[in-house]
């Protein structure tokens, strides 16, 4: 950062890109209509396991409009891509469109029609017919175990003799936790634009949170050179981890578009978002606790295990948090999967953590019940001071003021314990809290800024801005730098070709970028501090160290104060230059954000009907860059826990592996009825160990231990704990009737 | 694309001519059922007659007290109609409990009454569906049946709710359903307008082919009574019931002289409950006494493998239905 403090960092400075959005002039994926386009629609498995048997295409190709029909048996011959994470490359399902005839999950394309016009390439498409040799599937997690148990996974831990510690402990719980499957369901669906220039160079428009990622894999994929791929991802209508990694329909439109030679568009429709795109896998968690007698925790056991497909493996680390938000010298931490058949899971809005967190800080809660402590004093208690789990220190660890905080904020002290004892007219009060954690990560990316002759700035990066404020955020980090004012600074962010960024997940956008666009910013100042010192300079002769940058202009000692434009015109150049490439965060400190959430929901037993009425959090994430931007990233993903809490499920056909309710009217997520009040404490404690801005990322951390802060509130209210999200009503009620028959 | 005839009409005449008794003939009105339907495949009319340009917009208070509906007034306009606000609150609130304000804005009574279930295996095209496909069977017993499905009025052929909420309002009002076909003009009590599954879930209705809804006829108004329509589902706005109620009482003191009592989200159809009515009529208001009405609305319920919470949910919607309203 300058050596000034300008105010620009952490002000709550608009969306610089809500006019285009607000206007329709910010092109998302499939707004692109290049010359000659032509539209692919894919033909999708209705069975989740088995063989394409045989594909009849002859009607279909008759049709009007059709230009080609691909399916196992007419497809080009693409390469696997190593789908390595150091090296770039990586994508969850490595298995390559139309590679076989095999189907491993309902939703699996099994053919894809190219035409004119995309209401002929759907006509079509439901003209190709399948015949299917069904196997029977896997259909969830249960059916999983039984049929080919667990595979280990990663991210273990172990400490001590948590088993033996379990066993001599004053008090204990071995409780099990079950979270289904989510679909991240963003607003705007996958879609792909390619095509291919005569001399072989690929261009695309996919709705990516990762171009240069998608840029490599696809590298692989076609064995031709980086250089010869553009990726092009300006704008997302979000995808909570959906769009990080290429998916199929990637990959299948670049290979047809290459075999029809025209550009190709496929969008991915809302019912294959539910299969082929990812979603955030089925978990069971066992959960062993203990403390002594005064209620410090002395073993904790996290075993987790999470549905994967048969063609990759995804690991839900849902005990990451585990290892190191709580003291505990006996403690084990493990992963596994189990193969059903669904697509491949993947990232959803703080992998790990969320269905993690809902599991942890229910048993916590279970755990200072049965400890006789309240819930708060039990977590101050027993908040680890250091990460155990890496022997390391933190950077900076604010969660006891955090707690405390919000628990002022929400009056936890007028919280009568006794289960049901709060009642207002006919709704019983349930007051329930649970800490938030989320590790802080920063990757390596390289930037590039120019200050102009015209007084302008340009930056540019190859992240993306996936809806949540990277534009503005680096507009105010040259700004920051060079006291050029926001609205004379352009910010140009998802495109492969520029310098290279990092995907937009892990909440590390922030941490990762700023550092690389000020130091770019940085190394424009000092091009600049040249020419102005240079032979034509307005301040020939004089010494770089004794210029400052002030306002846009630079001042020497005498208070002579020139502006970049007249500096740049004089020297007769358009523009300084900088770039600048950072590193990853090192292993110094554990690096980690911290929280609370405190929530209150109420129960109207004669309706049977829970709604969460008011939530507290504090949020320590270090320093904040933009307030609008931060606050809206917690209240969020505060909506996004609330929705995990009580509505969100993609239901399985058990019988055969159908994810049924595939629509935004039957996938229950919260509408803004369903939103309460929602009061958000910023700590804003700058993280200086981590990078020079102090910023740590707050994209993920507002939805982890949310639910299990609903769970908790629920228990307090009805003195029903719910281990199986979402609590839906029906789990509340007493006395349901069970069907007699089947 | 998949071709179809399209025909303007503009006027209720022209309109059944244009659609002659073909089967696979079908009205436009909004268009949020049947173009949602054509989209994926699971409808596919080879005609389709547009009736936005029929005037069959207005509503009017006949002489005998009764209140006339055009089948195109759209659901925004009949919540709000000012009559409907007075003598019929419990139809706006079932209205505006309904969909989404965008939804509402395009949706119309005739298309409201005549919506196909929201089953998601009748929806997905490929799945046992007796509805779609008679015959195949049905995926959704023994499936996935934890919101759109019926404990009441269902078969072994069919399950899934109707799911309209004005249509439970108009069920517990009384209501009589004009139409016009290629053999002239008829009127359906609404009672009788839509039809229980049985062995036959693919006749949805009371129409011949070919013939159009042109009015909904409400009965008068019970002098004196006060209304309201309690909606319950998982979250707070745009979904459907899982369950619902429509409860008209009048009162004299604390008792209770008339009831209409209907539900929505647990039967196959509009479910009217002359059952838990009978129950009610002239007995002193008391929760006892309802919840031992309600209960009698279900005492034929079937519970199918998700929604045997649907038996006691719907006498809960019951329940405080009349509570609310019997309060003074
Ligand atoms: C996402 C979503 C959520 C919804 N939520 C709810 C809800 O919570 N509660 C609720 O009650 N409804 C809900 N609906 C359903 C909505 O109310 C109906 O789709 C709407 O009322 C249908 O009216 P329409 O005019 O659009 O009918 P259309 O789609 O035009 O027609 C529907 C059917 O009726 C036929 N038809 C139309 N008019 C006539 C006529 N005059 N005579 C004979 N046949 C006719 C058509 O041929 C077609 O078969 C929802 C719909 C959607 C898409
Ligand atoms: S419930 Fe009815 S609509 Fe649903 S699958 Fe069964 S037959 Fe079809």
């Amino acid at each position: 950062m300058s050596d000034k403090q300008h105010s620009i960092i952490g002000a709550g400075v608009p969306r610089i890109d809500g006019p285009d959005k607000l206007a329709g002039r910010a092109n998302y994926a499939a707004d692109n209509l290049p010359a000659d386009m032509a539209y692919g629609y894919g033909v999708f498995s209705t069975i989740a396991k088995g063989k394409v048997a045989r594909i009849k295409v002859d009607e279909a190709k008759r049709m009007p409009g059709v230009i080609d029909i691909f399916h196992h048996g007419h497809f080009p011959s693409l390469y696997r891509t190593p789908s390595s994470f150091a090296q770039g490359n990586k994508v969850e399902e490595t298995r390559l469109p139309f590679e076989d005839e095999r189907v491993y999950y309902e939703g699996q394309f099994v053919a894809l029609v190219v035409a004119d016009s995309f209401e002929n390439a759907r006509a079509a498409a439901r003209h190709v017919e399948v015949e299917y040799a069904a196997e029977s599937a896997v259909a969830n997690l249960a059916q999983g175990l039984d049929d080919n148990g667990t595979q280990a996974g990663s991210g273990n831990h172990s400490r001590g003799d948590a088993p033996g510690a379990f066993e001599d402990a004053a008090a204990s719980i071995d409780v099990t936790y079950h979270t289904p499957v989510e679909t991240h369901n963003p607003m705007e669906m996958h879609a792909s634009v390619a095509y291919w220039d005569a001399q072989g160079n690929l261009t695309i428009y996919d709705a990516s949170q990762g171009v240069v990622v998608e840029r490599n894999a696809l590298s692989k994929i076609f064995a031709i050179a980086p250089e010869r791929i553009t990726v092009h991802a300006p704008y997302i209508g979000s995808g909570f981890g959906s769009k990080l990694w290429t998916w199929p329909h990637a990959v299948a439109t670049a290979a047809v578009a290459r075999e029809v030679e025209r550009p190709v568009q496929l969008v991915v429709p809302r019912q294959q978002m539910f299969t082929t795109t990812g979603h955030r896998p089925e978990t069971r968690q066992r959960m062993r606790l203990a403390t002594d007698a005064n209620g410090r925790l002395v073993s904790l056991r996290h075993e987790s295990i999470n549905t994967t497909s048969f063609t990759d493996q995804y690991v839900e680390t849902c005990g990451s948090v585990t290892k190191s938000l709580y003291s505990c010298p006996n403690l084990t931490v493990s992963h596994a999967t189990t193969q059903v058949n669904r697509g491949t899971p993947t990232s959803m809005r703080a992998p790990g953590a969320a269905p993690g967190l809902f599991a942890l800080e229910s048993a916590i809660d279970e755990m200072a019940l049965a400890a006789g402590v309240d819930p708060v004093q039990f977590r101050l208690d027993n908040y680890a001071e250091r990460d155990e789990s890496q022997d390391l220190d933190f950077s900076s660890n604010h969660i006891v003021e955090a707690t405390k905080q919000a628990a002022e904020r929400f009056g936890w002290h007028d919280r009568n314990p006794q289960i049901g004892s709060m009642r207002e007219g006919r709704e019983i009060v349930g007051y329930g809290m649970a800490a938030c954690n989320w590790e802080a990560l920063k990757r390596p990316c390289d930037a590039r800024v120019s200050l102009r002759a015209d007084g302008t700035a340009f930056a540019s990066c190859a992240t993306q801005d996936i809806g949540t404020g990277t534009y503005t955020i680096v507009a105010q980090a040259v700004s920051d730098v060079t006291g050029i004012p926001i609205d004379r600074i352009t910010v140009k962010l998802g495109d492969s070709s520029y310098p290279d960024g990092p995907i937009s997940g892990g909440s590390w956008a922030t941490a990762t970028t700023l550092p690389a666009i000020a130091g770019a910013a940085r190394n424009a100042l000092d091009e600049m501090k040249r020419y102005a010192t240079g032979d034509n300079g307005v301040f020939a002769g004089a010494s770089s160290d004794e210029l400052d940058v002030v306002d846009g202009g630079l001042r020497n000692a005498g208070g002579k104060q020139v502006s970049f434009a007249e500096i740049l015109d004089a020297a007769r150049y358009g523009s300084a230059d900088g770039e600048a490439h950072t590193e990853a965060a090192d292993s110094q400190y554990s690096y980690r954000s911290f929280g609370a959430h405190f929530v209150e929901v109420r129960w109207d037993p004669g309706i049977s009907h829970l709604r969460v009425s008011r939530v507290v959090s504090a949020i320590d994430v270090g320093r904040v860059i933009n307030e609008t931007t931060a606050r809206n990233q917690v209240e969020g993903a505060v909506v996004m826990g609330i929705g995990m809490g009580l509505f969100e499920a993609t239901e399985y056909d058990e019988r055969n592996g159908r994810p049924v309710n595939n629509d935004y009217a039957e996938y229950v997520v919260p509408v803004h009825a369903d939103q309460p009040e929602i009061d958000v404490i910023l700590l804003d404690y700058p993280d200086l160990a981590f990078n020079e801005y102090g910023a740590r990322g707050i994209g993920e951390i507002g939805i982890t231990g949310l639910s299990a802060a609903i769970g908790n509130a629920v228990h307090h209210a009805t003195g029903k704990r719910i281990r199986e999200l979402p609590i839906t009503l029906d789990k509340l009620m007493d006395d349901v009737p069970q069907a007699q028959s089947a | 694309m998949r071709h179809f005839d399209y025909a303007r009409a503009e006027s209720p005449q022209q309109a059944v001519a244009a659609h002659g008794s073909d089967r696979d003939a079908a009205f436009l009105a909004g268009g949020t059922t049947l173009l949602d339907l054509v989209k994926l495949d699971v409808m596919q009319p080879q005609k389709v007659v547009d009736i936005n340009g029929v005037d069959l917009t207005t509503i009017e208070r006949l002489d005998d007290g009764r209140l006339r509906i055009g089948a195109m007034v759209t659901n925004t306009a009949l919540a709000r109609d000012e009559r409907v606000v007075e003598d019929y609150a419990v139809l706006s609130q079932a209205l505006l409990a309904g969909a989404s304000t965008q939804l509402r804005n395009k949706a119309t009574t005739g298309g409201n009454i005549m919506q196909r279930v929201r089953c998601p295996y009748f929806r997905d095209g490929v799945s046992a569906c007796n509805k779609r496909e008679p015959g195949s069977g049905c995926a959704a017993i023994g499936g996935v049946n934890r919101t759109v499905h019926a404990v009441l009025g269902t078969s072994d052929a069919c399950i899934a709710t109707h799911p309209s909420d004005m249509c439970v309002a108009m069920a517990a009002i009384g209501a009589t359903v004009e139409v016009q076909g290629p053999e002239g003009s008829r009127e359906i009590d609404f009672g009788d307008f839509h039809l229980l599954p049985g062995d036959t879930p693919a006749r949805e209705h009371a129409l011949e082919p070919g013939e159009l809804i042109t009015h909904v006829v409400l009965e008068a108004p019970i002098h004196g009574s006060r209304s309201a329509y309690l909606k319950l589902r998982d979250r707070q706005s745009y979904q459907f019931a899982l369950a619902s109620s429509a409860v008209i009482v009048r009162m004299d003191g604390d008792i209770i002289r008339e009831a209409r009592v209907a539900m929505g989200g647990v039967g196959t159809k509009p479910w009217r409950a002359p059952e838990v009515e009978a129950a009610l009529k002239d007995r002193t208001a008391s929760e006892a006494l309802f919840a031992n009405a309600a209960r009698l609305a279900f005492e034929k319920a079937t519970a199918y493998s998700q929604n045997g919470y649907k038996i006691p949910l719907g006498q809960q919607a019951i329940v405080r239905n009349l509570s609310d309203l019997t309060a003074a």
